[in-house]
């Protein structure tokens, strides 16, 4: 008998949409290994663009800024996300409703929207738009980025557990450090990644805060696109992308392993 | 136990009121200012111009006529985003059944392949598709080599072009709350249903749709608002013909130097998506308690 | 010698409920004792173990620890420790890490610690379990590791919410005796929070029965059981016939009762009712026996193993159940009139 579960024609399009989201990829990755100078003929294997990359001092900068710009925008929004999600775990339904309207601002509003709003903040109490206009900003969306998988953390957890640590005698501080952060800890793992990522990936918000001093990668990489595509954008595209897959499947693997963690937990 | 209350919410939500809701009024402030000479604004002259400026224009003698340049990059934008929600739902909803009658493991690894491009960065997405898609490139070389086409393809810098990057943008968007919503339906519910005589597309019509609908709203929500809101799709891929809302916002703070112009396009573009999202959550309202 | 906890006048409502989660309770639990709160779902008897914990605040009243108010300590101040329903224990930490913690938040030295883990887990035979996980263990070994962690601390009052309710009923009366043994080795007071009223007259010293945020009665089991205070108690403990009759005579502290249809039922304790008054009367159907003046149209019999239960029908409709030793004779037939007697001492008379 054939499974009830199976319904004709989804694999197809199932393989098709992958196909779909996989073709640029491949795509880009094979042409960036192109050794021509015009990278519509293919003349042969090379890496010399990948040196070329390496060797460009203004995208070793650009990528220095943003590692700068991503790891600061993701060091105080998963702070303030932690902190967040305690307090509002234990907040009144009203102050609740509010609160998380709040956190889940910056992802609900178009980027570009909010991209307009903060460059016109900056100039109206004239801050220099540099990288601390960009960290700035990028932690705006960070907090959202790092909160929901806090959250969705926190809400696996026995609310009981930070009771029965109160009932041992541990006062607030050592209840944090030494029951609530452990416990929270895989999903703040989570949400710091998941910051982390955004940031390195954001165009539309930095292009507009972003000082002449402050190009990011993204932004770099628009630059170089506008001005003509060039092998060395392939490769330097290439490298963006095979760094994000990394990163990504780092936190995939992990998020894998403290689920299976927490699955036992349950049982 | 005292609560201990909102207090450690407060570093986020006083960041956030500082640097999200205040940006947004001070942006409502500005695009009722009159725009600076040399670009810039003049921060104590009012006027509703720039709100004006994006239905009419004013002729040489200063009488007001109906100008649809801007409103006819309003309606692309939402003509764009409609399409591209239309068939990412048609690739979405049927990826997504098929993975969740997957077993786990191999939804999980599914999932997975589908949530890479999502966290790669969307302008080198983009960027990839002006390789596939230029004149020249592998599709146009394939597509003369089989003969099905004689000479250039004519693809990049169309609205077509967009509409690809932009499906391409927001593909996982679309497949990730579907898939969410239809995998946490007791599979119980669907053996009860074949058993009561439905066949499968009854099944799927009366039984797996229906509870699906709100992962269904959500993709849809997910999609269509970046979406309308695109930048770097119709930046990179789309022509002069295929500007978009976001173009035209970026161009206001760019080589325009309109930024009252800017500001208030903003926050039309705001405010639809807000009232939009409004009714929608109002519309879920009633049908749950319905 | 002052009460280990008193409960005064405390009264809660909780926001955005109609009725109070307490409606001004007062009462006293001793040193030394088992008491339990006994009640349905929401009477407040959790609330009520959650305000001695410190977990929650009384709107009005006070609670003493020892004599001395705990109103405004935080539950981390107070010498008092809990065993969570869910058991609460930390999935990072290993059983002795657990166990340790309450001892290491007090600040003892380093070999005490030890030494009380070591005690924990031979009091409560966990030998060769120190070093696992939470998960690792059974419910009924979680169960053994959540009260050795809360009695690790040396509280004064151990509060128990529910702990065995997770658990299957073997296990569940292996742990009644467990906790009834860990209680007399201790010696300290522990207040254990129930709805199961058996395991409430199992291991109690005293039971505090409460139904809508208010104490029903405190007492013995034996007293609760046998002497229910009002209607209430007497249909929430145990199986109880309650059939309306009005009084018609008095003679000493004993009173004649007048069925609706004819039959009699004599109270041996009707002292504070007057001639005329319409009350409920309820007894016990062990306490029915076959033989007597109360006549009832059997209708069927449950068959129980040791007992049989006899349903009859009574002349004002309602029905009578009697418990008798099955084995002996077998029970009436269906259809016919049959005589029940009960005892006067076994009837309680409630004025509603």
């Amino acid at each position: 008998m054939k499974s009830l579960f199976r319904f004709p024609g989804t694999a197809t399009v199932a393989a098709l949409g992958l196909a779909f989201l996989y073709l640029p990829i491949l795509a880009l990755l094979i042409l960036s290994f192109n050794e021509n100078d015009l990278i519509t003929i293919w003349t042969g294997f090379s890496a010399r663009w990948y040196r070329a990359v390496f060797t460009n001092a203004d995208m070793l900068q650009a990528a220095r800024n943003s590692l700068i710009v991503a790891a600061c925008a993701t060091l105080f929004g998963t702070a303030a996300a932690t902190a967040a999600t305690l307090g509002v775990a234990r907040a009144r339904a009203a102050w609740k409703a509010a609160v998380e309207g709040l956190l889940g601002l910056p992802i609900l509003v178009p980027e570009i929207v909010t991209a307009v709003a903060l460059l016109l903040l900056f100039v109206f109490v004239g801050f220099e738009l540099g990288l601390l206009t960009v960290v700035i900003a990028h932690t705006v969306f960070c907090i959202p980025f790092a909160y929901y998988p806090i959250r969705a953390r926190l809400a696996g957890l026995d609310p009981a557990l930070s009771e029965a640590a109160a009932d041992l005698y541990a006062d607030p501080a050592r209840r944090f450090l030494r029951i609530e952060l452990p416990l929270l800890s895989p999903g703040i793992a989570a949400g710091a990644m998941l910051a982390f990522i955004s940031s390195l990936g954001d165009f539309v918000i930095t292009y507009f805060v972003a000082g002449p001093g402050a190009t990011t990668l993204p932004v770099y990489i628009f630059g170089m696109i506008r001005i003509g595509i060039t092998p060395e954008v392939n490769a330097l595209s290439a490298v963006m992308l095979l760094a994000s897959i990394l990163l990504i499947t780092i936190a995939f693997l992990l998020g894998r392993h403290s689920d299976k963690q927490s699955d036992k937990g349950n049982g | 136990m005292r609560r201990r209350g909102l207090a450690p919410a407060a570093p986020a939500a006083l960041f956030l009121l500082a640097f999200m809701v205040g940006p947004l009024l001070l942006m409502l402030y500005v695009s009722t200012l009159e725009r600076g000479a040399f670009g810039g604004v003049v921060w104590d002259a009012h006027s509703l111009a720039a709100y004006e400026k994006l239905v009419f224009e004013r002729d040489l003698v200063g009488r007001l006529a109906l100008n649809p340049d801007y409103l006819a990059i309003f309606a692309r934008s939402f003509q764009l985003a409609a399409i591209t929600t239309t068939v990412t739902l048609a690739i979405g909803i049927p990826t997504a059944l098929y993975m969740t009658m997957l077993p786990p493991r191999r939804a999980a690894q599914l999932l997975f392949l589908i949530t890479v491009p999502f966290w790669t960065n969307l302008l080198v997405r983009n960027f990839a598709w002006i390789l596939l898609l230029r004149n020249g490139g592998p599709i146009d070389g394939m597509l003369n080599r089989l003969g099905l086409v004689s000479g250039p393809i004519d693809i990049l810098y169309t609205p077509f072009a967009t509409g690809i990057g932009l499906v391409y943008s927001f593909l996982p968007y679309m497949i990730l709350p579907i898939f969410v919503a239809m995998e946490r339906i007791d599979r119980r519910l669907i053996e009860a249903a074949f058993d009561l005589g439905a066949n499968r597309l009854r099944v799927l019509t009366r039984v797996v749709m229906p509870l699906a609908m709100p992962g269904i709203v959500a993709g849809g929500v997910l999609v269509f608002v970046p979406c309308l809101g695109a930048y770097v799709s119709p930046e990179l891929l789309g022509g002069a013909k295929s500007m978009m809302i976001g173009n035209l916002i970026q161009a206001q703070f760019g080589a325009s130097r309109n930024w009252p112009f800017g500001a208030a396009l903003a926050m039309v573009l705001l405010v639809i998506l807000l009232m939009g999202l409004g009714l929608l959550a109002l519309a879920g309202r009633r049908r749950k308690s319905a | 010698m002052t009460d280990a906890i008193t409960i005064a006048a405390v009264r809660k409502q909780f926001e955005g409920s109609a009725h109070p989660a307490l409606g001004g309770v007062s009462f006293a639990i001793r040193r030394n004792e088992f008491f339990t709160l006994l009640g349905p779902s929401g009477c407040g008897k959790t609330t009520l173990l959650r305000m001695i914990a410190g977990f929650e605040e009384p709107d009005e009243g006070d609670i003493l620890l020892d004599g001395r108010s705990v109103l405004g300590l935080n539950p981390n101040r107070r010498p008092v420790n809990t065993v969570f329903q869910s058991y609460a224990l930390f999935p990072h930490m290993t059983v002795a890490e657990n166990i340790a913690f309450g001892p290491e938040m007090l600040g003892l030295k380093r070999a005490e610690i030890r030494e009380r883990v070591a005690r924990m887990v031979a009091l409560l035979r966990l030998d060769g379990m120190a070093d696992r996980k939470p998960r690792e263990l059974s419910g009924g070994q979680q169960q053994r590791v959540a009260l050795g962690r809360a009695l690790a601390a040396a509280p004064k009052v151990l509060l128990l919410d529910e702990p065995l309710s997770a658990l299957d009923l073997k296990l569940r009366k292996e742990m009644q005796i467990e906790l009834k043994r860990l209680q007399q080795e201790t010696g300290i007071t522990f207040v254990f929070v129930t709805h199961d009223q058996e395991e409430a007259l199992t291991m109690s010293d005293r039971i505090a029965v409460m139904a809508r945020g208010e104490v029903m009665q405190i007492g013995a089991p034996v007293d609760i059981y046998e002497y229910p205070a009002n209607r209430f108690v007497a249909e929430f403990i145990g199986d109880t016939n309650l059939v309306a009759a009005t009084c018609i005579a008095r003679d000493g502290a004993a009173g004649r009762f007048a069925l609706a249809g004819g039959a009699e039922i004599v109270a041996g304790d009707a002292a504070a009712v007057a001639p005329g008054t319409e009350v409920t009367l309820a007894f016990r159907p062990e306490r029915v026996t076959l033989g007597g003046s109360l006549t009832a149209v059997m209708r069927h019999a449950v068959y129980l193993g040791t007992d049989a239960l006899l349903h009859a029908g009574l002349p004002d409709g309602s029905v009578l159940r009697a418990r008798l030793r099955a084995g002996g004779v077998s029970p009436p037939a269906e259809g016919t009139a049959v005589g029940f007697g009960v005892a006067p001492d076994a009837v309680r008379v409630f004025t509603p």
